[in-house]
C-alpha cells in the first residue's frame, strides 16, 4: 500500500471516533432524560452540568474529525 | 444547438465557502510589514458587531412594562446572569459583562452565517468557522483565567493542579494530568466551536451538491438523490440552527466554569 492510499484509509478510521462520540452524546442526553423523567423538579438544576458533559463526549468526536484533516491535508 | 450541450457536471468545492479574501481593494493595505487588508471575515465581524448592538439598544428602554423587544433582550441578560451565577456564585457578578458579550457575540456570528442571504446575492461569512478567530476569543478567556487566578492566590494558583485531600504518591501522577489538562483548554474551547460551525457548512455544501449533481444527471436520479438530499439539507439546517445555540453557551459555560477554578481553586 502506498502512503497515499494509507493516509486515506487512515482518515476513514478516524471517522469511527466521531462515531464513538456519537455515542457518548447520546448516552450523556439518553441518560439525563431517564434520570429527569423520574425526578423532574431537580432536572434544570443540572443544566449546567448536561452541558459540560456533552461538551467533553463532544470535544472528542471533533478531536477525531480534526486528526482526519490533519491526516488528509497537511 | 445549446440543446445538445450536455449540461456541465456542477462542480461544488466544499471548501470555497471559508476563503477569507480582502474586500473593496484593500488587499495592498500594510501596517508595520504586515498585511492588514479589510477581510470578508472583518467585515462580517462589524455586521455581527452592529447587528447584536442594534439589537441590545432597542432593548434597553427601560419601560416598565416591558415590550416584546425588551423582553427578548432581557431574557438574554437574565439567561447569562443565572448562569454566571451558578457557576461562579457572588463574585460573578463581575464577569457577567465578558461572558454576556462574548455569549451574543458567538450566537449573533454563528446564526449570521447561517442566514440564508446567498438568495438576494450576498454570502454570509461564518468567522466563527476560523481557528484564528475562535482561538483570540480563547485566548481571551484563558488570560482572563490566568490574570485573576494570580492576582488573587500568587503562587498558590498552581495549587489548582493538586485537588484538596489528594495523598502524596497521587499527587505525583494527578499533578502533570492536572497541568495538562488545563494547559489543553484554550485549545478544547478554540477547537470546539470551530470544528462545530465548519463541519456543519461543509455537510451543508456536501448536501447541495449532491442536489445539484442529481438533478443535473437526470431525472430519475434527480428523484432518487436530489429530493432526499434536499430533505435532509433543511433537517440538517434546523440542526446547525441548535448547534449554533449550542455552541455559544457551552463557550460561556465553560469560560464561566474556567473562571471559578481561577475565583475559588477548587
Amino acid at each position: 500500500m502506498d502512503l497515499e492510499a494509507a493516509k486515506m484509509v487512515g482518515a476513514g478510521l478516524a471517522a469511527i471516533g466521531a462515531g464513538m462520540a456519537a455515542l457518548g452524546v447520546g448516552n450523556v442526553f439518553g441518560s439525563f432524560l431517564e434520570s429527569a423523567l423520574r425526578n423532574p423538579g431537580a432536572a434544570d438544576g443540572q443544566q449546567g452540568r448536561l452541558f459540560i458533559g456533552f461538551a467533553a463526549a463532544e470535544l472528542l468526536g471533533l478531536l477525531a474529525f480534526v486528526v482526519a484533516m490533519i491526516i488528509l491535508f497537511v | 444547438m445549446a440543446a445538445q450541450l450536455a449540461p456541465e457536471p456542477a462542480k461544488v468545492d466544499p471548501m470555497h465557502q471559508f476563503t477569507v479574501e480582502p474586500m473593496f481593494g484593500s488587499a495592498g493595505w500594510e501596517a508595520a510589514g504586515f498585511n492588514i487588508a479589510f477581510t470578508n471575515s472583518a467585515m462580517w465581524m462589524v455586521i455581527a458587531a452592529v447587528v447584536l448592538w442594534m439589537f441590545m439598544l432597542g432593548g434597553m428602554k427601560r419601560q416598565l412594562v416591558p415590550g416584546r423587544w425588551q423582553m427578548a433582550v432581557e431574557s438574554f441578560t437574565g439567561f447569562i446572569d443565572n448562569l454566571v451565577e451558578a457557576n461562579i456564585g457572588k463574585e460573578g457578578k463581575k464577569y457577567v459583562p465578558y461572558v454576556f458579550s462574548l455569549f451574543m457575540f458567538i450566537l449573533f456570528a454563528n446564526l449570521l452565517g447561517l442566514m440564508p442571504l446567498g438568495l438576494v446575492g450576498v454570502h454570509p461569512f461564518t468567522f466563527t468557522s476560523h481557528f484564528t478567530v475562535t482561538g483570540v476569543l480563547a485566548i481571551m478567556s484563558f488570560a482572563i483565567v490566568l490574570i485573576v487566578g494570580f492576582w488573587k492566590h500568587g503562587l498558590h494558583f498552581f495549587s489548582l493542579f493538586v485537588p484538596k485531600g489528594t495523598p502524596l504518591v497521587m499527587a505525583i501522577i494527578i499533578a502533570p494530568i492536572e497541568f495538562i489538562s488545563f494547559l489543553f483548554r484554550p485549545f478544547s474551547l478554540a477547537l470546539r466551536l470551530f470544528v462545530a460551525m465548519m463541519a456543519g457548512h461543509v455537510l451543508l455544501e456536501v448536501l447541495s451538491s449532491f442536489v445539484i449533481s442529481g438533478w443535473g444527471a437526470g431525472l430519475g436520479f434527480g428523484v432518487l438523490v436530489g429530493i432526499p438530499s434536499f430533505v435532509l439539507m433543511i433537517a440538517i439546517c434546523a440542526l446547525e440552527i441548535l448547534v449554533s445555540g449550542i455552541q455559544a453557551y457551552v463557550f460561556a459555560l465553560l469560560t464561566s466554569l474556567y473562571i471559578n477554578d481561577a475565583e475559588h481553586l477548587h
